[in-house]
């Protein structure tokens, strides 16, 4: 166990924000699911006392009659930002004496730097280049995370849970947030930062970062280790991977979209286009895991490979 | 009286001007009277102790400063910094527990950023000569010039966390549902401006750290597809490395001069510029769509209304 090299990846300045968002995005996360789970059961206790939900005031929150409904901006909610003002200041003063930017020799375009790595928010794409050809992982995941985000509004067609937290009401959207943005963009973040050392190699926490290290591993493409040997026939094949890859997985997306009653209702209210679009970005997001467990596990490079591109 | 008695003010040498038994004085034809004097002093005296009185206070505050619901509303409304704010908000928005006041958070730091990001333009050139010297001079000779470089990048990279943090407190709470899906899109483009305009920045040290990280992420750019001369199709429709998007946005076919004048261009005008106009419709269309989104009553599983089409 190499405690001094985790030590200098932790303690280097820029990673810092990682290592802040190791304790801050699980904080957060508990932080939003404690309040849900406070909103679900008094949805629960609603539910089951009609009498109840015609006269209670719906929140968690207390509040009795005769109480305002609205305060005062000034000084209520003035007081609070000039606080988070003094306080953001603080900390970055602290932060800024403290730990200094970092430095590195002149830009030298002979001298390679390695590990190069890009700043600590793209990681997660630069990951991605290990199992992906840069067409995908530069360009065409980008653009996907980017549109896929701009139409989550479109097409929760779900219209409970708006302006409050919860889970119960929201389960399907709760998990999908949470898959793209902890378990793919913010773990990948961390593999880049933490795990991937020299070469972009796989470094376990406390492994010496070994320049001269070499890995014997030998990847194929799926064709090879099936056997079939010449084109058009690979690209045929792969093609018909691909498409089987989407098909099963949009199987199972649909699968989990209409696994309750309540999902299935909330799946009659979507058009047919709002349903093919949140199908055709679920697919694309899964294709990741499944390529990384395919590159990682079974050191498979390319299931499709064509004149023109490679998968 | 002094008036009558244009002689005196000639002889000023002689005897002190204008002086006569009643206390008044007359110089160069103007009645001096010290009571008169005082009392006028007495008035502006008065008038220090309470400033809010005075003309000049009001005209620059138009509203009184006290308790009551009127002047608190107008104390908002009538001041152009607090103007983006209603006059009153839900009783229970202003705990930290809802919206963690991570919005607020990242246009302070946008702040911050625009701020610091000005002073370190006065030591700045972008120029492959410069640009490395000149963060040297920073950091060794400018006064504060490394507090000033250090929070730039620190608040930088927080302004990353809290947008993100922001966008995954907007998401749990449902505040993307009707009206307001318009306005998770343009936060959805700040968002991606906020991250290019870390990026943009990362070159302009001009240091082996911006060099390389640029160098790895306009190489993705080489392979978009039908733009980038290694893209699928890219060389099919005549890309090369000379004509593709990689060049478009280096100035060249490798990370040189015009690469760091992009990027400090970028940095430092067309990217705020945007990100500025995105904020602008982004705020305005919070208090359009209603305000903060809550805590807002629950709405039951049996009150789903059928959609409308």
């Amino acid at each position: 166990m190499d405690w001094h090299q985790l030590w200098t990846i932790v303690s280097l300045p820029d990673n810092i924000p990682i290592v802040g968002m190791l304790f801050i995005i699980p904080f957060f996360t508990w932080y939003a699911l404690r309040q849900a789970r406070a909103n679900d059961r008094l949805a629960e206790r609603l539910e089951n006392d009609p009498d109840l939900a015609k006269t209670h005031h719906r929140k968690v929150q207390p509040f009795q009659k005769g109480w305002v409904r609205e305060v005062a901006v000034w000084p209520y909610l003035l007081r609070m930002e000039f606080l988070a003002a003094i306080i953001v200041t603080i900390i970055l003063m602290v932060w800024s004496i403290t730990l200094d930017a970092p430095l590195e020799e002149p830009a030298n375009p002979s001298l390679t730097m390695n590990p190069s790595k890009a700043p600590w928010y793209f990681l997660g794409l630069q990951e991605m280049l290990v199992y992906f050809d840069p067409w995908i992982a530069g360009v065409v995941m980008p653009t996907m995370i980017i549109i896929g985000l701009i139409v989550i509004p479109y097409i929760d067609e779900n219209p409970l849970g708006n302006g409050y937290y919860t889970y119960k009401q929201r389960r399907f959207a709760i998990w999908t947030f949470i898959f793209g943005f902890i378990i793919l963009w913010c773990s990948m973040i961390v593999i880049g930062t933490l795990i991937r050392g020299p070469g972009w190699m796989w470094f376990w926490p406390g492994m010496t970062w070994d320049h001269n290290r070499l890995i014997f591993e030998i990847n194929r493409d799926l064709h090879e280790i099936v056997g079939i040997t010449s084109q058009p026939w690979i690209g045929i094949f792969g093609g018909l991977v691909v498409g089987g890859f989407a098909v099963a997985a949009g199987y199972a997306c649909h699968r989990i979209i209409a696994a309750t009653e309540f999902s299935r209702k909330i799946l009659n209210r979507m058009s047919l286009l709002q349903y093919a679009i949140m199908q055709a970005l679920l697919i694309v997001m899964l294709a990741l895991p499944v390529k990384m467990a395919a590159r990682l596990l079974f050191r498979i490079k390319y299931v499709w490979v064509t004149p023109w591109f490679n998968v | 009286m002094a008036e009558n008695n244009p002689t005196e003010v000639k002889d000023k040498s002689a005897a002190p001007a204008g002086s006569n038994g009643d206390g008044a004085r007359t110089l160069l034809g103007v009645t001096i009277d010290p009571d008169e004097i005082k009392k006028k002093a007495q008035i502006d005296l008065d008038a220090l102790k309470q400033p809010t009185k005075t003309e000049v206070y009001k005209s620059i505050f138009r509203v009184k400063h006290d308790q009551t619901a009127r002047s608190r509303t107008l104390g908002v409304l009538s001041n152009v910094f607090l103007h983006l704010h209603p006059a009153k908000v839900n009783r229970d928005a202003v705990r930290y527990n809802f919206t963690w006041g991570m919005g607020g958070i990242s246009f302070y730091l946008f702040w911050v950023l625009t701020w610091t990001g000005v002073l370190l333009m006065f030591y700045y050139h972008p120029t492959k000569v410069q640009a490395f010297r000149d963060i040297l001079y920073l950091e060794h000779d400018v006064p504060f010039g490394k507090l000033l470089r250090n929070m730039h990048r620190w608040a930088a990279h927080a302004m990353v966390l809290t947008v993100q943090l922001h966008m995954f407190r907007v998401f749990l709470t449902g505040s993307y549902k009707k009206p307001r899906q318009f306005n998770w899109s343009v936060g959805v483009i700040l968002l991606v401006l906020t991250l290019l305009l870390s990026f943009t920045g990362y070159l302009l040290p001009d240091d082996q750290l911006g060099f390389w990280a640029v160098t790895v992420g306009t190489n993705m750019a080489r392979a978009t597809p039908m733009l980038g001369h290694e893209g699928p199709f890219g060389p099919e429709l005549g890309m090369t490395p000379f004509n593709d998007v990689r060049f478009a946005l280096l100035g060249g076919s490798i990370v040189d001069a015009n690469a760091l004048l992009r990027a400090y261009i970028w940095h430092c005008i067309a990217i705020p510029g945007f990100a500025a106009i995105f904020m602008i419709v982004h705020f305005w269309r919070v208090r359009k769509d209603g305000g903060i989104s809550g805590p807002a009553p629950i709405m039951l599983e049996k009150e789903i209304k059928p959609v409308r089409r």
